[in-house]
Order: C-alpha cells, then structure tokens, then sequence
C-alpha cells in the first residue's frame, strides 16, 4: 500500500477524495509540499474552486514546478475535474488562465442546454456512468473518453485527467479510483 | 443532458434527522449518517440535507454532521438552512458538502450568490425557491414577498446559482404530485438545472416531474418506506426514464 499525495491549492474540498481513498485502504495526506508532489507513489491533483486562484496557489508552493518534474519523470498523477483542467495549456475561465502545460489543449466555456453539467452520465468507450458538475471542459488531441460528446477523461504520459468526480460517483467511482491506484 | 436525477432531502435538526422517517434495520432512524449510507445504497443519486434548527449552536452541529456525511458518502450532497455569509458557505463546503442552498439569505442579499459562486463555482450554489401562487415565501412557507417567482429564478441565475431547487409551497407535503406548470416556467425562464420538489406520491409523479426537468427532490414518498427506494426507481424506469444504473457493492 503506498501513500497518495492530495495536491493542496487552497479551494477546500479535498476531504471528499481523502475519504474515498481511506474506503480503499490507502493512506493520504494532503499537502503542497513541492518534494512531497515530486516523490510520493501516486498524486491526486482534485478539483473545486476557480482557474486562476487555483494556478496562482500552484505557482507560489512552488507545487507547479514540482507537478512538471513528476510529470517529466514519468511519474503518475491523477487530475479530477479542475485539476484535469489545469494541466491543460491553459483556461478560458476568469478571463484567461496560463496552465501546467503537462496536456495539449485548452479548457473552454461548455456548449451545452443547460450550465453547469450537473449529474451522472455514461463515459465512452468505457461504459460506466460517473457523476459530473463543470462549466468548462477540455478541448484536447489527448482525449481517450468522451461523455454526451465532451471530453471526459485525457491522457499524457503519466497524467491522466478525469472531467467526472470518481470520488463521488459511487461504486463505478471506487472502482476507476482502485483501478488507476492499482498500477502503482 | 445527464441521466435524471432522484434526490431524497433530509431535515435536520440539533444533528437530528426529524420528521417521521419511518425504520426498521437502522441502529439508529434519527441519525443522518445512517440514513445517508441507507438511501446511498439504495440508489439516491444525491441527497439534500436542510438544517432547520437554525440557530447558531445548529450550525456547529451541521458543520460536524457534513463532516461525517463527507467521510463515508461518495455520492454528491447539498447543504441547506442557515447559511447567510461567503464564511458560512465555506465551513459547509470545508467540511466535504459539494453545495450549499441558499433561500431567505438570497433574497436578502442576492449579492451572496455572486460571492459564494465567485470563490466556490456556480455548480455549489443552489437557489431554494419555495414557490406560492405567484410570488416567493421566506420563513418556510409562512410569510409572502413581494417578489414573484420566474423572475427571481432568473434573477439567482443570472447572479451566479448553478441550479435551482424549486418547492411549490401549496403541493408540499400533500403526495398529489408536482406542480408541473410552475416546474415549466421555472425550467424555461432559466439555463441552469432545475430540482422539482413538493408533491412527490408515487413514481408517476415523480416520471411526471422528471420529463419536464433535470431532477426530483423526494421526501415522505421515501421516509415512510426507506426499503422502497429501489423499487421507486423501478418503477420511475419502467414508466420509461432512464436512471443511472447501479452497481453491487464489492
């Protein structure tokens, strides 16, 4: 069983993907300690709160950086919704957001009848339905999953990104979560 | 559009679950943790939990009820009643709620739905709306305003709410289903989701609410008979929405 490193950047609700792990018997801490996100087994990059503070946060810990080192030593990370986001080149939320660049693409306001994407919806060609809440959602080459035809899960070398919340998408949630933690 | 959602909603109070919810294999019917777990594995695609003790010793108790509804759900939940500033929002959502629904705090200063939305996201804020003839009532039903319903809805869209829970006041309670018309109007006046609530009695009424929009709030339809919540969803399937599947538990 090896550690999980919930990356903190200031939005509050890690609590939610601390507990899901806890329910797989993981150990987690959530910090932003730059060799803590450049040396633990697994990191979690979570998803609440806004773009640009966000990113602001990263960049003052010194966490940024420390996430492109992992990412370049091919090391896993997990992005959940925003943290997805954020590794894209950048945002257009609050006006223009520079990102991690660790993914090809750009996070663009939603095309869709009703915003936010509120509810659980099937994750193709995986087959499982996961629960979403998002304006804003990737416009990336790195796609590997599409939900209702948006982008709902990216890869790259050692990231991979999930528009949904696996942490609350219940039984098929714990299962992608032990899945993706299962390598490592 | 994401699948349907049926939502069972909680009272609380003094971290108390009240309100006859009707029990048989629960160590304890009063306690919201269990009763969140119970209706979680039973299908809940979400739940809502209103604090109407609303006193300032009630809102310590909830901020410690959410953390325990947060360690052991992984389903999303919604936090009501009693929250009037950014600073409340933010202990409810801290301690591991996905949103918190506003309803008189709103009204009051509809500013706060632009402050909580700027800091947390639209998807964690709800406007509750409980909905009269024409115009919304504060106080639970009691007392009137003057501001009529549609137009407030779009106005809480506008500032920033990620969806509306809209309650048709005169349906409350009564099991007679929804009030449909006004679930309409609410639905096509804004561009956020919308949550029927009040009048659920049986799974037409609920199929009923959930072709018109995105989610149903169920109250006494699922406390007289917490067992029966699988069955509902059944049943709502066979009356032709598609719900999410569900998966056994490993």
């Amino acid at each position: 069983m090896s550690d999980v490193i919930v990356v903190d950047y200031g939005a509050g609700n890690t609590r939610s993907v601390r507990a899901a792990l806890t329910h797989l018997g993981r150990t987690s801490y959530v910090s932003a300690e730059p060799i803590l996100i450049a040396d633990a087994p697994y990191v979690i990059l979570p998803g609440v709160g806004s773009a640009r503070s966000a990113m602001e946060h990263l960049d003052e810990t010194g966490a940024a950086n420390a996430l492109r080192e992992r990412f370049a030593a091919n090391r896993p990370i997990l992005g959940i919704c925003l943290g997805m986001q954020l590794a894209l080149r950048a945002s257009e939320e609050d006006g223009g957001v520079k990102c991690l660049g660790l993914l090809e693409g750009l996070a663009v306001r939603l095309d869709a009848p009703r915003i936010p994407r509120l509810g659980w919806a099937a994750v193709e060609p995986w087959g499982d339905v996961f629960y979403f809440a998002h304006s804003f959602v990737a416009e990336s080459p790195d796609t590997v999953a599409t939900s209702e035809g948006l982008s709902a899960a990216v890869r790259r070398g050692s990231f991979l990104g999930v528009q949904f919340h696996p942490e609350k998408s219940d039984v098929a949630g714990l299962t992608f979560l032990e899945s993706c933690l299962s390598r490592v | 559009m994401p699948l349907a959602r049926l939502i069972p909603c909680l009272d609380v109070a003094q971290g108390r679950v009240v309100k006859g919810v009707s029990f048989v294999n629960l160590r304890d019917v009063g306690d919201p943790v269990e009763l969140a777990q119970y209706y979680s594995a039973g299908g809940a695609d979400e739940l809502v939990f209103l604090d109407i003790s609303a006193t300032p010793e009630g809102a310590d108790t909830m901020v410690y009820v959410v953390e325990r509804v947060a360690d052991v759900l992984e389903i999303p939940f919604t936090v009501g009643g009693g929250i009037r500033s950014v600073q409340d929002a933010s202990r409810i959502i801290e301690a591991g709620a996905d949103r918190v629904s506003l309803n008189s705090a709103a009204l009051a200063t509809p500013q706060l739905i632009t402050d909580i939305a700027a800091r947390f996201g639209s998807q964690a804020v709800v406007v509750a709306i409980d909905a009269g003839e024409s115009v919304v009532y504060t106080h639970g039903g009691r007392v009137a305003t003057d501001i009529a319903t549609v137009p407030w809805a779009v106005e809480a869209a506008t500032r920033g709410a990620g969806e509306i829970l809209l309650t048709s006041i005169a349906r409350d309670g009564q099991r007679t289903g929804f009030d449909l018309i006004l679930t309409e109007a609410v639905r096509d006046a804004v561009d956020i989701p919308v949550i029927a609530s009040g009048g659920a009695g049986s799974a037409q009424h609920v199929a009923d609410a959930l072709r018109v929009t995105d989610a149903a709030l169920i109250a006494s339809i699922v406390h007289e008979n917490p067992a029966g919540l699988p069955g509902l969803r059944r049943e709502i399937e066979a009356l032709g929405i598609k719900l999410r599947p569900l998966m056994e538990r490993v």
